[in-house]
C-alpha cells in the first residue's frame, strides 16, 4: 500500500460511534458521501483504510469508491499529522527562491514525500501556498515555528530541533 | 412517449421521446463514434468523441447523452466537429504508449481505428509528458497496463455496475489519475472476483488477460507430453467471430479441425463435464432435498461466481454445491479413468482447457482442485488465445472442414450438456435429468423455456413428483446479489439456483471475442451466441445427460454411481470463507 502503509491505526470505539453516528444521520440524503467524509477526518484527523471501509459497508458502496473521492480532492489526508507538523510554502515567491529544493531536502532528510507521516509518527510533511511572509522567501514551518530565507544545508538542523 | 422530429445533416428524422442525439443518428443510419459510451452501463460523456453541433447550442454537445427535442437541427459531420474528433485522438495519443506493432489488441482496438478513420496523421503530434505506470500482474488471469489506459472507465462501469463488485475506480485527479483499487492495493489483493468483463469492455491494450499460449505450443512440441484439450460450450459459439465470421456463428467443426491441426493428441470436449456435473448435482440435489440439507442450492460451475460468494457472501458457502465444475472434473476423470483407459501416464498428461473465461485461470490453482495429486487442469486458455494460436499456426480456420468430431471416450455429450453456455443451461440440464430421476417416468417436454433468455433474474415452478420445486437463474453478478440477499433474509424459498458471474452466461465470458462498445450498444451479443447453443441442443439426438452412452459407462466402468466415495474424491471439492479486499 502507497499510503499510510507504517503507521498503525488506533482509532477507539468512541470514534467509531460517532462516526456511525454521522452515517445514519446522513447517509440517506442525496450527495452525503463528502461530508460523511469530512466529518470522518474531523474525528480521526485522517482516512485511512479503515475509517474508508467503514464508510464503505455503512454507506453499501465500494470502498475503492471513497478512495477515488479521498484522492481527487486536496481537503483529505490519507495520512495521520505527526507530532510535529512541517510545512514548506510552495506560493510564487517562495518557489521562484528555492522552496522546491528545500522540499526535497525535508523529503530526503524524513523519508517520506509530501502528504505523509514518519513511521514513528514523528513528523508530517505538507506544502502550503503563501503564509503572508514573502520578504523571508524561501519559508518554512514547523509547528507553529516560522524558519525564513531557508536553504536546503539548514533543514537538517532545522528538523533535528524536534526529535 | 411520443415521438420527436427533428433533422440530422438536414434529414427528417423521427425517434422516440427521451432518445438521445445518438440514438436519432442511428435510426437514420448515420453512426456518430463513441469511445467511452457503453448503454445503459457508462453514460458519462467523457471521451468527446460523439461531438455533433446542434443549431443554437454554444459549443459542441455529446451525442451519446444530449437529449433531443422538437425542431433540433444536428449536424454530425461538419468540418467543426471533424476537426475536433480529430485534436481528442491527438490529444489520447499524447499520453499513450503507442506499441501497436506488439500490442495484443492491435487490429481490433477501438482507438487505433477511430485513428484510421480520422486519419491521424502524425501520432506524436503533442509528444508531452508521458506516465509511466509499472504493470499489474499480481492476478492469476489479468495484466493492468494503464500505459494503454484512456481513462474512459468502460472497466469500471462494467466492473461496478454490471458487477455490483467496484474493485477498480478512477483514482487521483487531473494528469495524474489512474485506473486502480482502493489504497493501491494490487488487483490479486482484493476481492476481484477474476471474471474478466474488463477485459471484454476495454476498448485498448490496457487490460488482457495472462496469455500461456506459449506453454501450449511448448508442450505439444514436446514428445514426452501427452497433450489433452478439452473446450467449454460456450467457446465453440464465439471463436468463428475472431476470424471474421458474424455473431451467432457455430464454429464447433471448424473448432475441432483446428485443435488437432495444432496437434493435440486428444480433443475433448468439456460439454462431456456439464453431462458429468449434471449426474453429480441432480444427485447431490436430490440428497439435500431429501435429506433437509441446506437449501436452495447454488450451482457452482462459474468460478467468477463461487470467489464472489466466498469474499461478499462468506455466511452462504454452504448453499454451494460441491460439485466441481466441468473443467476441473474434466481433468480429473481425464488424468484417472482416462490415463488408466488408453495407458498414458498421468504424470505426462497436459490437460489443456479452452474457457470463454478468465476466471478458469484461477480456478486451475484453487485448492482442493488436484484429485490426483496433480492439478486437475494444468492450463486454461480463453478462446481469444485458442484463436491467437489458430493464426500463429497458420490454419485457414474459415477453410477449415466443418465435419470434425470430437476424440473418444470423453467426447460424448448430450443437448443438455452444450447448453451450460447460456444463463438457465444448466438449471434446464439438471431439471431434465431432476425430473425423470424423481418422477421415474420418462420426460417428454424437454424445453424449460422459463428459464431461458437473458432477463437478469428468472424465476419457475415446476410441480414435480407431488412437490413444487421454485427455482431461480441469475446471470450478472449485481442480479445474483439481488437473490443473495433474499436468501439472507430467509426471503427465498427456492430449492435450486443457477447463477453466472457474467450477464448472460458463459457465452458473454471474459474469455470470449472482444466486441466492440458501438456494436454491443446496438446488438445483443449474449442472444446471439446462446442461440448457437440451443440450435445444438435441439439437434442432438441425446438431449439429457443421463442418457448420453459414454457417461453411462464411465459409472459403470469406474465410478460406480452418482455420489460414490470416489466420484466425491474426484469430482467434488470445498470453499473458503474469504475477505474483502485483503489488508497487510
Amino acid at each position: 500500500m502507497k499510503n499510510s502503509g507504517g503507521i498503525p491505526f488506533k482509532g477507539t470505539e468512541e470514534q467509531k460511534q460517532q462516526l456511525l453516528k454521522v452515517i445514519s444521520d446522513l447517509k440517506d440524503t442525496p450527495g452525503s458521501l463528502m461530508p460523511i467524509m469530512q466529518a470522518a477526518q474531523d474525528i480521526y484527523g485522517y482516512l485511512p483504510y479503515e475509517v474508508q471501509k467503514i464508510i464503505s459497508d455503512e454507506m453499501g458502496i465500494p470502498v475503492e469508491k471513497v478512495y477515488g473521492v479521498a484522492t481527487f480532492y486536496a481537503q483529505f489526508n490519507l495520512n495521520p499529522k505527526g507530532e510535529n507538523t512541517v510545512s514548506v510554502c510552495l506560493g510564487t515567491a517562495c518557489y521562484v527562491k528555492g522552496s522546491g529544493l528545500v522540499l526535497d531536502e525535508i523529503e530526503k532528510q524524513l523519508g517520506i514525500a509530501d502528504g505523509e507521516c514518519t513511521n514513528d509518527g514523528k513528523f508530517s510533511l505538507d506544502t502550503c501556498r503563501c503564509v503572508g511572509a514573502c520578504g523571508l522567501a524561501p519559508v518554512m514551518l514547523v509547528n507553529e515555528d516560522v524558519y525564513g530565507k531557508v536553504t536546503p544545508d539548514q533543514v537538517k538542523g532545522i528538523l533535528d530541533k524536534y526529535k | 412517449m411520443g415521438d420527436i422530429t427533428l433533422k440530422i445533416n438536414n434529414v427528417e428524422v423521427s425517434a422516440p421521446e427521451g432518445s438521445t442525439i445518438l440514438e436519432a443518428a442511428r435510426l437514420a443510419q448515420i453512426e456518430i463514434p463513441t469511445l467511452c459510451f457503453l448503454k445503459d452501463i457508462n453514460e458519462i460523456g467523457a471521451c468527446r468523441m460523439c461531438v455533433v453541433e446542434v443549431k443554437g447550442a454554444r459549443s459542441l454537445v455529446t451525442a451519446c447523452v444530449y437529449p433531443i427535442t422538437e425542431g433540433m437541427e444536428v449536424f454530425t459531420n461538419t468540418p467543426k466537429v471533424v476537426s475536433s474528433r480529430k485534436k481528442t485522438l491527438e490529444l489520447l495519443l499524447s499520453n499513450h504508449e503507442k506499441k501497436c506493432l506488439s500490442c495484443i489488441r492491435s487490429e481490433n482496438c477501438e482507438l487505433q481505428k477511430l485513428c484510421k478513420d480520422y486519419g491521424i496523421e502524425d501520432e506524436n503530434k503533442y509528444d508531452g509528458e508521458k506516465p509511466q505506470y509499472e504493470l499489474d500482474e499480481s492476478a492469476a488471469h489479468m495484466v493492468r497496463d494503464n500505459n494503454k489506459c484512456i481513462l474512459c472507465r468502460r472497466c469500471v462501469a462494467a466492473c461496478e455496475k454490471t458487477q455490483g463488485i467496484g474493485v477498480i475506480g478512477a483514482n487521483e485527479r487531473g494528469f495524474k489519475t489512474f485506473i486502480g483499487s482502493v489504497f493501491d492495493f494490487d488487483l490479486a489483493d482484493t476481492s476481484c472476483v477474476s471474471c474478466g468483463q474488463c477485459i471484454a469492455v476495454c476498448p485498448t491494450g490496457a487490460l488482457y488477460e495472462k496469455d500461456f499460449t506459449d506453454e501450449v505450443f511448448a508442450a505439444i512440441a514436446d514428445p514426452e507430453k501427452y497433450v489433452v484439450v478439452q473446450t467449454a460450450p460456450a467457446v465453440r459459439a464465439a471463436i468463428a467471430e475472431e476470424f471474421g465470421n458474424p455473431i451467432g456463428t457455430n464454429g464447433e467443426g471448424k473448432m475441432i479441425a483446428a485443435l488437432r491441426r495444432l496437434g493435440f493428441d486428444k480433443v475433448f470436449d468439456t460439454n462431456f463435464s456439464a453431462d458429468l456435473t449434471i449426474m453429480e448435482e441432480a444427485n447431490e440435489l436430490i440428497e439435500r432435498v431429501q435429506n433437509n440439507g441446506v437449501l436452495p442450492m447454488i450451482t457452482s460451475c462459474s468460478p467468477g461466481w463461487v470467489k464472489y460468494c466466498e469474499h461478499y457472501y462468506p455466511d452462504l458457502i454452504d448453499h454451494l454445491s460441491s460439485c466441481k465444475s466441468p473443467q476441473q472434473m474434466f481433468g480429473a476423470i481425464t488424468k484417472s479413468y482416462f490415463a488408466e483407459k488408453v495407458g498414458v501416464d498421468k504424470e505426462k498428461i497436459v490437460m489443456v482447457s479452452v474457457m470463454p473465461c478468465t476466471a478458469k485461470k484461477f480456478e486451475i490453482g484453487r485448492d482442493d482442485q488436484d484429485a490426483n495429486g496433480l492439478p486437475d487442469v494444468d492450463i486454461a486458455l480463453t478462446t481469444r488465445e485458442l484463436a491467437r494460436m489458430i493464426k500463429k499456426a497458420g490454419i485457414r480456420f474459415n477453410d477449415l472442414p466443418e465435419d470434425e468430431e470430437y476424440d473418444h471416450p470423453l467426447g460424448d455429450h448430450s443437448g443438455a450438456g452444450v447448453i451450460f453456455g447460456a444463463t438457465g443451461g444448466v438449471m434446464e440440464a439438471a431439471l431434465r435429468t431432476a425430473v425423470e430421476t424423481l418422477t421415474g417416468e420418462e420426460l417428454k417436454a424437454l424445453d424449460f423455456k422459463e428459464v431461458r433468455g437473458t432477463a437478469g433474474i428468472k424465476e419457475a415452478t415446476y410441480p414435480v413428483a407431488g412437490m413444487d420445486v421454485k427455482v431461480a437463474v441469475a446471470s450478472g453478478l449485481s442480479n445474483a446479489k439481488i437473490l443473495l440477499d433474499k436468501i439472507r433474509k430467509g426471503e427465498a424459498d427456492y430449492q435450486f439456483i443457477e447463477i453466472m458471474a457474467c450477464p448472460g452466461g458463459c457465452v458473454n465470458g471474459g474469455g470470449q471475442p472482444q466486441v466492440p462498445g458501438y456494436v454491443r450498444n446496438t446488438v445483443d451479443v449474449r442472444a446471439k451466441r446462446a442461440s448457437v447453443l440451443y440450435d445444438l441442443d435441439q439437434k442432438a439426438t441425446i438431449r439429457k445427460s443421463h442418457e448420453v452412452p459414454e457417461i453411462k459407462k464411465l459409472y459403470e466402468e469406474f465410478l460406480g454411481k452418482p455420489g460414490s466415495e470416489k466420484a466425491h474424491h474426484l469430482l467434488h471439492t470445498s470453499y473458503v470463507k474469504r475477505e474483502v479486499n485483503r489488508l497487510d
